[in-house]
């Protein structure tokens, strides 16, 4: 009896992620709802610039890899382009969402465009080895900021669920982590949400996952995961930053 | 004559695209181009396209790149410094190898520059839109029906080679109007096994990408994609000749400027001077045959143009250097009058333009 | 070959570009080869306003009038501007509500029409162009009703059809005077 196996939506090929990467748990969680939806055969995945580039690889729907930061702007085109037939996915890094393409993340957020977006937030910059991401904490080491994240020099952390809250645009923005199996099991609840909300066509949702890089963190994975909880959840807390079916239920 | 209908250059891209199947347009507002994007503002909605003002350039063509991905029609228009903010994109397209119009309705620069009427994106558009290897299809039109005409031809370009065909188009081409006539034959929609348009679980996933990490890979596709580019070089080369049978000196010029030098040319010939125009409508692939052939037989070229001199490289390589080929131009939104083209002609008949 | 290069220059506003258009429609509704261009930008939002209209037997080169033979006038900066550009026997008229000089020019026709007035006078106060470009087709062209119902059709939307009885009227005062 198998207990355990791959989603059908995720490719069987080796992923190039470090150990201890969440990446990994964030895919495999994407493919497990697109499975259980039956949506792999409409669904159209945008990959970004970032760690998770080849993120086209690793699943089996078709994938687009775009530009850095305009992963949102290509997903409005794709949708676009059939919205009854296309189900269309962004997975994009804090770099790619927050820094280089937060017009586009802003924009297409305020269009209330039919899209889901899966918003990893590891606070560094992953591929080029571990520089300061627009979410790097105040004082955290990193590459390019090899004394602490000086706020006074490089101004402080964005909130991108916070932030896009204040819009009327969205339907639905969530803050998960994948630290531990109950945090999992609500980020997957998160995504499904984010995936049926575009397939009853309510609009723009999106998922921010706040993840580990233990490499480019130096730390061991375990470590990570608690750095997770000790210091990113605090600047990052979860919760549910905006549901408008939902507020509108309550009214 | 009758069926004929004014429009202005700008317009007469956005029907031709409309009859091209053209039914998603990205866009942001930049003079002297934003009749495009009014115009699709007020149809799409009617015909169940899709008009959208991006909050960027860099999102409008990123947008095109979405609605390419899964092989609809798709185009976006700009004018020079939007362009530049497009380049990025541009060349995503071209190592995606997907197929997309993009107008230039240039104007002058550099930097934020002027709002009148400019030829000097030649170099971006046929050389150096973007980093990397690539080259864009570049149709330059010289009258409201060419605006129209070229359009379809560049969106069935595009189809075909599987690259971004760009009209490149000056503010004078777009602001003006002249009679047009849009009786066009659409062609069935080719073929497209590569686009992302679900797998509907029937095929393999289909990806869209530029992204080559192995390098010997990323050779043979650049390979790959120049063997195309010397394809499309031997038989997509675009170009009019006028009054150069007995030609002894030769103008070249295109959009705008080769509209001048036709009534600069028209002068001289009353005046007896044997004098004839090149007129290239392909500016990528550029149309070498006719400036080779022509080195053999006048005394001088000169390039008339809207900018310091750009499409003079071409022609002096095409002429192979066996002729003098001399710049005679205007810059920062002012056109080369007839008068200072005849000028030009005239000198060249006494002994030659230095 | 035989061409018309007009050039018709006032304010923003004043309907400058849509007399323009009137009579690259005239034209074309002739069979004949037509151009028209704009000025454009900043400009045409309260300030300058031209266009060069172009009617030829033979295709159109440029589509820039640099030389007018007939010129229009709507105020003085543009007489002022464009006064000495005007071939030869030339011809130019000159709105004289809003243009209180005379044209200095000696080797040109030149025409004075109190548009504005006219339009004012007649309750038509947004039509002093048409005034004037009824004054034009009468002493530069056969004012042939057909022609200018025709192509006054191509100018005006469906939707305000009821235009059309006026614009023809405020032609006719112009042909008039």
């Amino acid at each position: 009896m198998v207990v355990f196996e791959k989603p059908k939506a995720l490719a069987d090929v080796q992923m190039h992620y470090c150990p201890g990467c969440t990446h990994g748990i964030v895919h495999r969680l994407v493919a497990e709802v697109i499975d259980e939806l039956g949506i792999e055969g409409k669904t159209i995945g945008i990959a970004p610039v970032g760690c998770s580039v080849m993120a086209y690889n690793y699943f089996n729907c078709d994938m687009i890899e775009a530009a850095h930061g305009r992963a949102p702007a290509v997903a409005t085109g794709v949708k676009r382009s059939d919205p009854e037939n296309h189900i269309v996915f962004t997975y994009q890094g804090d770099g790619d969402l927050a820094s280089i393409g937060m017009a586009e993340t802003v924009h297409s957020a305020a269009r209330n465009e039919n899209i889901t977006v899966i918003f990893i937030n590891n606070a560094i910059y992953g591929m080029t080895g571990g520089q300061m991401a627009p979410t790097s904490l105040p004082g955290q080491v990193t590459q390019t900021s090899p004394y602490g994240r000086d706020t006074d020099a490089c101004g402080f952390p964005i909130r991108v669920c916070e932030m896009l809250s204040t819009l009327d645009g969205p339907e639905y923005l969530e803050r998960v982590t994948v630290n531990n199996v109950k945090n999992v099991k609500n980020a997957k609840k998160a995504i499904k949400k984010a995936f049926q909300n575009q397939i009853d066509g309510k609009g723009f949702s999106l998922v921010e996952v706040v993840s580990s890089c233990p490499t480019n963190w130096g730390m061991t994975p375990q470590d990570a995961l608690k750095w997770i909880d000790e210091k990113m959840l605090p600047y990052y807390p979860l919760g549910v930053y905006k549901d408008r079916s939902a507020e509108k239920e309550e009214k | 004559m009758s069926d004929k209908v004014l429009m202005k250059g700008n317009e007469a891209i956005a029907e031709a695209a409309i009859i091209a199947g053209c039914r998603h347009y990205f866009g942001y507002p930049i003079t002297p181009q934003t009749e495009v994007a009014a115009y699709m503002a007020k149809r799409m909605p009617k015909i169940g396209g899709t008009f959208l003002q991006a909050e960027s350039e860099i999102a409008a063509i990123n947008m095109v790149y979405g609605v390419a991905s899964t092989g609809k029609r798709v185009m976006t228009s700009s004018s020079s410094p939007g362009i530049s903010l497009k380049g990025e994109g541009l060349s995503y397209l071209a190592g995606a190898d997907l197929p997309s119009l993009v107008i230039n309705v240039q104007r002058g620069g550099p930097g934020l520059g002027g709002i009148q009427p400019s030829q000097s994106d030649y170099f971006q558009a046929t050389k150096g839109a973007a980093h990397g290897d690539f080259h864009m299809l570049v149709l330059a039109p010289s009258s409201v029906q060419e605006m129209a005409d070229l359009t379809v031809k560049g969106f069935d370009l595009a189809d075909k080679y599987r690259m971004t065909a760009m009209v490149l188009a000056d503010g004078t081409m777009g602001q003006m109007m002249e009679p047009v006539s849009l009786d066009y034959e659409i062609g069935e929609p080719i073929e497209k096994p590569w686009a992302t348009t679900g797998t509907k679980m029937e095929r393999p996933h289909n990806i869209v990408n530029s992204l080559f990490l192995e390098p010997d890979v990323l050779e043979k596709s650049n390979f790959e994609r120049y063997e195309r580019y010397s394809y499309i070089e031997e038989n997509e080369c675009m170009y009019e000749e006028y009054m150069m049978d007995d030609a002894e000196i030769c103008v070249t010029a295109f959009g705008i400027a080769a509209r001048v030098s036709k009534n600069a040319i028209n002068e001289a010939r009353k005046k007896g001077i044997k004098v004839g125009l090149i007129r290239p409508i392909t500016l990528w692939p550029f149309p070498k045959a006719p400036y080779k052939k022509a080195a053999d037989k006048v005394k001088e070229i000169i390039s008339v143009e809207l900018s310091m001199g750009q499409m003079i490289e071409d022609v002096r390589l095409a002429s192979e250097c066996k002729v003098p080929v001399t710049l005679c131009n205007r810059v920062g939104g002012m056109i080369p009058t007839p008068e200072q083209v005849l000028e030009a002609i005239e000198k060249a008949a006494k002994g030659g333009n230095k | 070959m035989s061409a018309t290069n007009m050039l018709i220059a006032g304010f923003g506003g004043q309907g400058i570009l849509f007399a323009g258009k009137f009579l690259a429609y005239k034209g074309l509704v002739e069979e004949k080869e037509v151009s028209w261009l704009p000025s454009y930008g900043p400009e045409m939002r309260g300030g300058t306003a031209s266009c060069s209209v172009i009617i030829s037997d033979e295709a159109v080169g440029s589509p820039i009038v640099s030389k007018p033979d007939v010129l229009v006038a709507m105020n003085l900066p543009s007489l002022d501007k464009y006064e000495d550009t005007v071939v030869p026997g030339g011809k130019i008229f000159v709105d004289s509500t809003l243009i209180e000089r005379k044209v200095k020019r000696t080797d040109v026709e030149v025409y004075y029409i109190p548009a504005t007035k006219l339009a004012s006078d007649n309750d038509m106060p947004t039509l002093a162009n048409m005034i004037i470009a009824g004054k034009l087709l009468s002493v530069t062209d056969s004012f042939a009703e057909d022609g200018v119902n025709a192509a006054l059709k191509k100018v005006i939307s469906a939707k305000r059809a009821d235009m059309l009885e006026t614009n023809l009227k405020a032609m006719q005062i112009g042909a008039e005077n």
